[in-house]
């Protein structure tokens, strides 16, 4: 199976990134050259083996209930593109 | 010879007896910094006003007296997807060229107890994404040793600035060798701890589940003395291990004598640079000469390794980046049409061609459809990786063999052929897809080129690792290489 320019259009949408016409051939390509790569886990055979998402023992980490600071709005928004009245400001959501 | 030569104890000494000033250590740095970076290129940012008043504070409190950690006054540089207070931090990436972070990262918090003091922020390959430098978005790092080599990646600013004299020690990040290949590349010590050892705090995430901080020094005692500092449970990592730190310097016994070292077979095989596995070979000899023995072993799924690797990273990195949409900080298109424009054209416009790639590769693994084949195979592929790893330990305290398979290559060599690339880490990517701590100590020279070995040891065992190191390093001879660099 290989990756087609229809494909890399898909996934660049999936990915919210805009891609030059030369950018979409380049990857096409070397995203092909890489899945072909990763092929070789298909010659493990991997049934009813555990997946690993992590190696620690952990899971659910709690901590305990406790009111405390959260940043001040002036430094959350230090580095906004664009702010307004204490918010980052965006385009309109719905139009 | 430089006072960054000296060892940390007598410059200790030195400061504490006032033959020496923390403004004179900073002043030296900032000096070798002019001298050399034009060349090698390590640093994005220079915390010189910082610095400065940071050194005058010191010196003040030197003069009033008292004993200080072994720390005090020291000049550090910092990787650049750690986050500064107030000091530039862009992660290599144009996206945060301007980012001006709000908060500390926990380790340059715990540097700062430590009384450590920030010299700048140092360059890498864009989001941590890279062996060689070549892909930070401001300019490629040169190797020390030879400028026209790659200092490694993705930590090549850490590794060349300790290299090159500029900082005493440095700050780096590995998510699949980003701290041991440089420092093998570089000649120095870079120590990738067990994951969830160092809080992870305030790094910019890569690959969550694989990215851990950790020194770069030029000895195995300063590499002790740094991760002592940074080391420890942090809550606001909900992933930092709650263990308890022991005294890694209390480790450095000089004794090897029997301890068992396992040398898988698939690190000294085919694609390894002959020189390099007679470096290895040769470091093993003075293992057997300090009593310790050793074996051929085999991690027998090592082969799959840097697929499931870059599989699983470039996965959790396309969630991870999801972050940078131009609304909070970093880039933003001009005027975008809507909020989807707003995404799209603030993300192709902020980030390189490999973050871009590995989004790609990541976004695709993780599409409906694709997941079972790609990422949740990769992630049991994972589990075998690290049963690998279990069994050997059931048997051996250590594992040993190179951290690369060659010595730095050339600048240029590679950069288009991102497969080979990724090959580069086939004996360092094994090692933290299994979590488990790993050391890279310089072994000799191949050809003029530093060679790096890789010991590794058992989860939350670094005392065991620092130990052989810190042996090696003493019977070997290798600890005061320097590269010639006027």
């Amino acid at each position: 199976m290989s990756i087609t320019i229809k494909d890399v259009e898909h996934v660049a949408n999936l990915a919210r990134l805009d891609l030059s016409e030369a950018e979409k051939e380049q990857f096409a390509g070397q995203l092909n050259a890489i899945l072909k790569y990763a092929e070789k886990l298909n010659q493990l055979d991997t049934d009813g083996i555990e997946p690993t998402s992590h190696v620690l023992p952990l899971a659910n980490v709690m901590r305990d209930d406790e009111v405390r600071d959260s940043w001040p709005v002036e430094k959350v928004l230090r580095n906004a593109p664009e702010e307004e009245d204490g918010q980052f400001r965006v385009p309109a959501v719905l139009e | 010879m430089s006072v960054f030569d000296l060892r940390l104890s007598e410059l200790h000494n030195r400061l504490q007896n006032k033959q020496l000033s923390v403004t004179e250590l900073v002043e030296h740095s900032f000096k070798r910094i002019a001298e050399t970076d034009g060349e090698i290129g390590a640093f994005l940012t220079l915390n010189e006003e910082g610095a400065r008043k940071e050194a005058q504070a010191l010196d003040a409190r030197l003069a009033e007296g008292g004993e200080r950690g072994l720390l005090f006054g020291v000049p550090a540089g910092v990787k650049d997807n750690i986050v500064t207070e107030s000091l530039r931090t862009t992660c290599g990436s144009k996206f945060l060229d301007n980012h001006d972070p709000i908060y500390d990262a926990t380790v340059v918090s715990k540097l700062r107890s430590a009384q450590s003091v920030t010299i700048g922020k140092l360059n890498m390959d864009e989001f941590a994404m890279g062996g060689s430098n070549e892909n930070s978005a401001y300019r490629a790092v040169r190797n020390p040793w030879n400028l026209e080599r790659v200092p490694g990646g993705s930590s090549g600013g850490s590794a060349a600035s300790v290299a090159a004299g500029q900082v005493y020690f440095s700050l780096g990040s590995d998510t699949g060798g980003s701290i041991r290949q440089p420092a093998a590349y570089c000649g120095v010590v870079g120590l990738k701890p067990t994951y969830g050892l160092v809080s992870r705090f305030g790094l910019v995430a890569f690959a969550s589940s694989l990215d851990q901080i950790g020194p770069i020094t030029k000895n195995v005692e300063d590499s002790a003395y740094v991760l002592q500092a940074i080391a420890g449970h942090d809550h606001r990592d909900s992933t930092s291990a709650n263990v308890d730190v022991p005294d890694y310097l209390s480790a450095l016994t000089g004794d090897v004598k029997g301890l068992r070292i396992g040398v898988p077979k698939e690190y000294i095989g085919q694609g390894v640079d002959p020189q390099v596995k007679e470096r290895v070979l040769e470091a093993l000899k003075v293992f057997e000469s300090l009593g310790a023995t050793w074996e051929e072993i085999s991690l027998p799924h090592t082969e799959y390794a840097v697929a499931t690797y870059y599989l699983l990273a470039s996965s959790e990195a396309s969630s991870n980046l999801a972050r940078f949409d131009g609304v909070r900080y970093g880039v933003r298109a001009d005027n975008p049409a809507n909020l989807l424009d707003l995404y799209r054209r603030s993300r192709s416009e902020g980030f390189g061609p490999e973050v871009k790639r590995r989004i790609m590769l990541g976004t695709y693994a993780l599409s409906s459809g694709y997941y079972d084949a790609y990422y949740k195979k990769a992630q049991q592929v994972r589990t075998l990786i690290k049963r690998d790893f279990d069994q050997a330990f059931e048997q051996y305290d250590l594992i040993i063999g190179p951290t690369a398979p060659t010595t730095a290559f050339k600048l240029g060599e590679q950069v288009n052929d991102p497969l080979t690339m990724y090959l580069n880490d086939i004996c360092t990517i094994p090692v933290s897809l299994a979590g488990v701590p790993a050391i890279s100590v310089p072994c000799g020279l191949a050809e003029g080129l530093p060679v790096g070995l890789q010991i590794i040891g058992k989860p939350f065992d670094e005392s065991t690792v620092l130990r052989a190191a810190h042996a090696f390093e003493s019977q070997a001879g290798f600890r005061d290489l320097r590269p010639a660099l006027s």
